[in-house]
């Protein structure tokens, strides 16, 4: 079982309080982990308004990210992307009953903060908005709301664990509706997976250290991994999914649940679209279903994609690599 | 009783924990018997007891109906099989439920467990939180209770029983074969109430 405890001492996120003469605590390891523990199994949707979100949750959505653009038009609108408007965000959170997420640029404490204060579910400190620190990525321990991170390699993604992150998604790239770069990076992290279990099993403490080295990531959080043989923390697939089986394939591949941007909304069936793509991740293990959710969308009108080799902007590679 | 038979219903949600946290009580109690992950109506028919897990009770309804499974779940519980609803799980069961903010939501629901539920009932994830829990008439004095965008009970039939409030709120509720609580069991080490249920299946109780 993936564990839940994990809290750094005196973690400014965590709140002790009384309410009615009860004491509670929030904000800790267990609350934060084991809500990304209730997404497994699940599609998060992007939406950038009310109708969407509804869409969204109707279809079967396990939760909606708020952004202003989706990213297949943050990469055509270039400039800076930032987080989306506080009232779309509370408009949505006052017309779904599912969770709602939003996304802060990587290193933006502030905006980080604002959706803490918003109430927002889980805040995505996310690659597809133009990184406001180049440096740093938020420590997010300070924060009582839990995170999401992006990674692309093991190294990234117990680096992000590290800063208090709750819930990993493995990259893709953004907004191309090309599913090859996420299938690219879960296979690398397992791989990477595979490797450090067989040097804990092997008892090779020394070649353990070297590892943690190599992944600039503590001893303790690297040996907890390799025991484990997964990530410490629930994982999701994220970044050019566009169909039914391209869901289905990731979470063959070991992915916890998807994540998917631009390709239901730009799409030209988008309310089937999301429902199919639900029923392909609920039921990847059954090929019939699949391809019964494989039929419900038409490729005439998927997102039409681009190829990740020639893109102006590698959204997966922006922020801070350490 | 011969060896029996409990599933976990693994359409969305914390599957695993409950997995294990049911494999470890059965294993204390000494109890034969088998824990599996269920999806399909085949697989349903064959329960003595089901668990439904946290997650979000809407994708678990919906997704259950496609293949029948909800339907099955429902002939299942009214015809005596126990089964354990865990914060969706417990929505799920009820017969009829409202978000706090949002009101009343269209959803799939088992409709066998008589009582009103209010979603979200805590607030937001930012007031998820972790209490003492006290469940004196199934002799629980104390339990950690995880929280997590939690329902809570706002009206009760005659045939149900209060099992546990928490600020005035009912948060564990019994109504024969029917076990339901808002707070997470499985995400804690006290397997107590896991090992309620597998004796309830088990007939023991």
């Amino acid at each position: 079982m993936i564990p839940l405890s994990g809290d750094i001492p005196d973690s400014k996120g965590v709140i002790c309080e009384k309410i009615d003469s009860n004491s509670v605590v929030r904000g800790n390891s267990t609350l934060k982990r084991g809500f990304a523990h209730m997404l497994k199994n699940g599609v998060v949707m992007d939406v950038t308004n009310v109708e969407q979100a509804q869409i969204a949750e109707e279809a079967g959505a396990v939760s909606v990210m708020v952004l202003d653009k989706l990213p297949s038009d943050v990469r055509k609108a270039g400039g800076v992307a930032r987080t989306a408007s506080i009232r779309i965000i509370e408009e949505i959170m006052n017309h779904v009953t599912i969770p709602v997420m939003a996304k802060c640029r990587i290193g933006h404490v502030y905006e980080a903060s604002v959706l803490d204060e918003t109430n927002v579910d889980m805040i995505d400190e996310s690659e597809v908005l133009t990184p406001a620190d180049e440096y740093h990525h938020i420590w997010k321990w300070d924060y009582t709301t839990p995170f999401v991170n992006g990674a692309r390699s093991l190294g990234e993604a117990l680096r992000r664990v590290e800063e208090g992150a709750a819930m990993i998604r493995t990259k893709g790239e953004p907004g191309t509706g090309n599913v090859a770069e996420a299938i690219y990076h879960i296979k690398k992290v397992n791989e990477e997976l595979r490797t450090i279990k067989s040097i804990y099993d092997s008892d090779d403490k020394q070649e353990l250290v070297k590892m943690a080295r190599d992944l600039k990531v503590s001893y303790d959080l690297v040996e907890e991994t390799a025991k484990l043989g997964r990530l410490p923390v629930v994982n999701f697939a994220a970044g050019g999914i566009a169909t039914p089986a391209d869901a289905a394939y990731l979470m063959s591949l070991g992915c916890d649940g998807i994540f998917v941007g631009s390709g239901i909304f730009k799409a030209e069936d988008a309310q089937e679209r999301a429902r199919a793509v639900v029923l392909a991740t609920t039921f990847w293990d059954e090929l019939d279903k699949v391809k019964e959710a494989q039929k419900m969308i038409d490729e005439r009108q998927s997102l039409l994609g681009l190829d990740v080799k020639n893109l102006d902007l590698k959204m997966q590679e922006r922020g801070s690599t350490v | 009783m011969s060896k029996i038979q409990i599933g976990i219903l693994a359409v969305q949600g914390d599957v695993t924990e409950n997995f294990l946290a049911t494999m470890a009580s059965m294993s204390e109690l000494g109890i034969d018997g088998t824990v599996i992950q269920v999806k399909t109506t085949e697989q349903i028919s064959e329960l003595d007891g089901l668990i439904i897990p946290g997650g979000e009770s809407t994708v678990i309804g919906q997704m259950s109906l496609v293949n029948g499974g909800l339907k099955k779940i429902k002939e299942k519980i009214e015809s005596g099989m126990p089964v354990f609803g865990i914060c969706a799980g417990m929505i799920l069961l009820s017969k009829n439920s409202k978000d706090k903010v949002v009101g009343k939501v269209e959803q799939p629901l088992l409709d066998v467990l008589d009582v009103k539920i209010e979603r979200n009932s805590f607030g937001r994830q930012k007031n998820s939180f972790e209490a003492n829990i006290s469940m004196e008439p199934i002799g629980i004095s104390s339990f950690n209770g995880v929280f997590i965008r939690a329902p809570s009970v706002s009206e009760t039939g005659s045939d149900v029983k209060i099992l546990a409030k928490f600020n005035e709120k009912i948060v564990a509720v019994k109504q024969g074969n029917i076990l339901a609580t808002a707070f997470h069991p499985e995400l804690t080490s006290d397997i107590s109430l896991h090992k309620l249920f597998v004796k309830l299946v088990a007939n023991l109780s």
